[in-house]
């Protein structure tokens, strides 16, 4: 089976400082990924450097395009990148308003990406916006408001339908669930899961909190200091974590 | 006129506006950046156009302004005197007679042959400008023919109005590849954007010229289906009643009175010249407005 995503020796420095050095993985379609830390330790920097956000100092980011098999992201032009973060690949950004257009309405930002790659007719994608923000549990009546009319929930689930109404391969989340309070956060992730499962979706998901990883995640990666440290299946590296910083990390976490 | 250089520019400067012609036209609809002079007037009031219309004026040109297609306006009349008096060219204020026709938010109703040009005055060039704000940004998409964006403008529109309420300035696509703004010209004049002169375009303030050769195939964008539609008020002229032109709407008393006219006050005069009548129209020598 080939990976949809290889990396290999990914590293980018800021200056004389690492940002992150020597990561390499695989990823196989469906499986998601989280990669976890504490601030500071690499992990955005990481997931810039994959989605093409930032140019990484070293290493290959080989994504398995539907017309040429592996390629790799990071020597490829321009517009085949942009066009491949348009269409395969979605991000989802930790502050809604970052990948969200705020002045536009909820409809016109599910249906960017659609008019991105060429749909012109205006009923066809009002169809499908309106059955991504039922998706996302935004009822339909709220399609004209724009999202600054939105709660920061509902925000960061406009921005989920936005960047999946395309049908990507691969999403990127930084920090999905970060900012909102508990409550949110646990609809949020359970939508994702359902989302992530019923559209054999590949991901990966940088954050901190160790719960969304224990939900979301197959594998984990444990950074620090622009190094991965540990690697495993999720449950393994939480349950039996061998590092010392790993060990630090999981016994941080706030029992209530 | 001997204190001033022909057409108030000096010769290096029209040089360089002429080059920026040159390459504009070489590639229709994308924004040559170009070193825009002051110019003795505000900006905003056509120093982009004025800067083209000096580079590309001859002693033998016959000039003609248009300010919202009326040649009687305060802009009109100070850029035709302008150039009366920095390279005295004649002046014309017919259309069929002029060589060089500089104009603000209008085209004239008569269609231009091939030895006509038409400057227009361009206060923001770029059409992507109110959604997205990075100039670094809209350039890429210029580049890279990334124009969904565009479209979402046109979405809003109908989600929040119904229809295509975007009346001028409407985006164009110039001969399949460049998305440009033509300037805020009503969409009614949108179709006459494939003809037989030489278009261009002038933005003073924002130091871009661009340029649509003649028999360019411009394309007002759409969805398929909310298709583009040119509009203009549901009337004939008053004065001339043509019923093919586009029209002001003039409010005469606070009772509800008001009359259309053609915007374009020559192709209004020669009609009425010729002896058509609208319905509140007096015959031409009898006008005494």
């Amino acid at each position: 089976m080939t990976p949809l995503l290889q990396v290999e020796g990914i590293a980018k420095m800021y200056g004389a400082r690492i940002g992150c050095t020597d990561v390499s993985f695989d990823l196989f379609p469906g499986e998601v990924m989280g990669v976890v830390g504490e601030s500071g330790s690499g992990k955005s920097t990481l997931l810039n450097c994959l989605a093409g956000h930032l140019q990484p100092d070293a290493g290959a980011v080989c994504f398995d395009t539907r017309a040429e098999g592996l390629r790799d992201t990071v020597t490829m032009s321009e517009p085949e990148r942009r066009m491949l973060s348009r269409t395969d690949w979605a991000f989802v950004h930790q502050h809604a308003r970052d990948g969200l257009r705020m002045n536009v309405s909820a409809g016109g930002n599910v249906g960017e990406r659609l008019m991105a790659v060429n749909a012109r007719h205006y009923g066809e994608i009002r169809d499908k916006a309106i059955d991504w923000l039922g998706r996302v549990e935004i009822s339909a009546d709220r399609i004209d408001d724009r999202p600054t009319a939105f709660s920061g929930g509902m925000q960061q689930r406009l921005q989920i339908a936005r960047n999946l109404v395309t049908g990507p391969r691969l999403v990127f989340m930084d920090e999905p669930t970060g900012g909102l309070d508990v409550s949110v956060q646990a609809r949020l992730l359970d939508l994702l899961r359902g989302l992530v499962r019923e559209m054999g979706l590949s991901a990966i998901i940088v954050t901190h909190d160790l719960a969304v990883v224990r939900l979301l995640a197959d594998r984990l990666m444990v950074m620090k200091d622009g190094h991965v440290i540990e690697s495993g299946l999720t449950d393994q590296v939480l349950d039996d974590p061998q590092h010392a910083y790993t060990q630090l990390l999981v016994s941080s976490v706030l029992q209530v | 006129m001997s204190d001033y250089n022909f057409a108030y520019l000096d010769e290096q400067t029209k040089r360089m506006i002429r080059r920026a012609i040159l390459k504009g036209l070489a590639i229709p609809g994308y924004q040559v950046p170009f070193a825009s002079r002051e110019m003795p007037m505000p900006y905003g009031w056509g120093t982009g156009g004025v800067q083209v219309s000096a580079a590309v004026l001859t002693p033998e040109d016959r000039f003609k302004v248009i300010d919202q297609g009326a040649d009687d306006t305060t802009n009109a009349v100070s850029i035709r005197r302008f150039f009366e008096k920095t390279a005295g060219v004649a002046v014309t204020e017919a259309t069929t007679e002029a060589s060089v026709i500089q104009t603000r938010h209008r085209i004239p109703e008569l269609p231009l042959r091939e030895d006509q040009i038409l400057v227009y005055q361009v206060p923001i060039p770029e059409p992507l400008r109110f959604l997205e704000p990075s100039e670094v940004e809209t350039r890429k998409m210029h580049s890279l023919e990334e124009y969904g964006l565009m479209h979402v403008k046109l979405y809003e529109d109908i989600s929040q109005h119904g229809a295509i309420a975007t009346a001028y300035a409407y985006p164009v696509k110039v001969e399949g590849r460049y998305v440009m703004d033509p300037s805020p010209i009503p969409k009614f004049d949108n179709p006459k954007l494939e003809m037989a002169g030489i278009q261009l375009f002038g933005a003073g303030r924002e130091q871009r010229i661009y340029a649509v050769p003649p028999y360019t195939q411009v394309v007002s964008l759409d969805f398929d289906d909310y298709p583009f539609e040119p509009t203009k008020a549901d009337h004939a002229c008053d004065l001339c009643g043509a019923t093919e032109s586009y029209l002001d709407e003039l409010i005469m008393d606070d009772a509800g009175g008001r009359m259309f006219m053609c915007s374009d006050t020559d192709y209004c005069g020669a009609r009425r010249a010729a002896g058509h009548l609208g319905a509140q129209g007096a015959p031409l020598a009898e006008d005494a407005a």
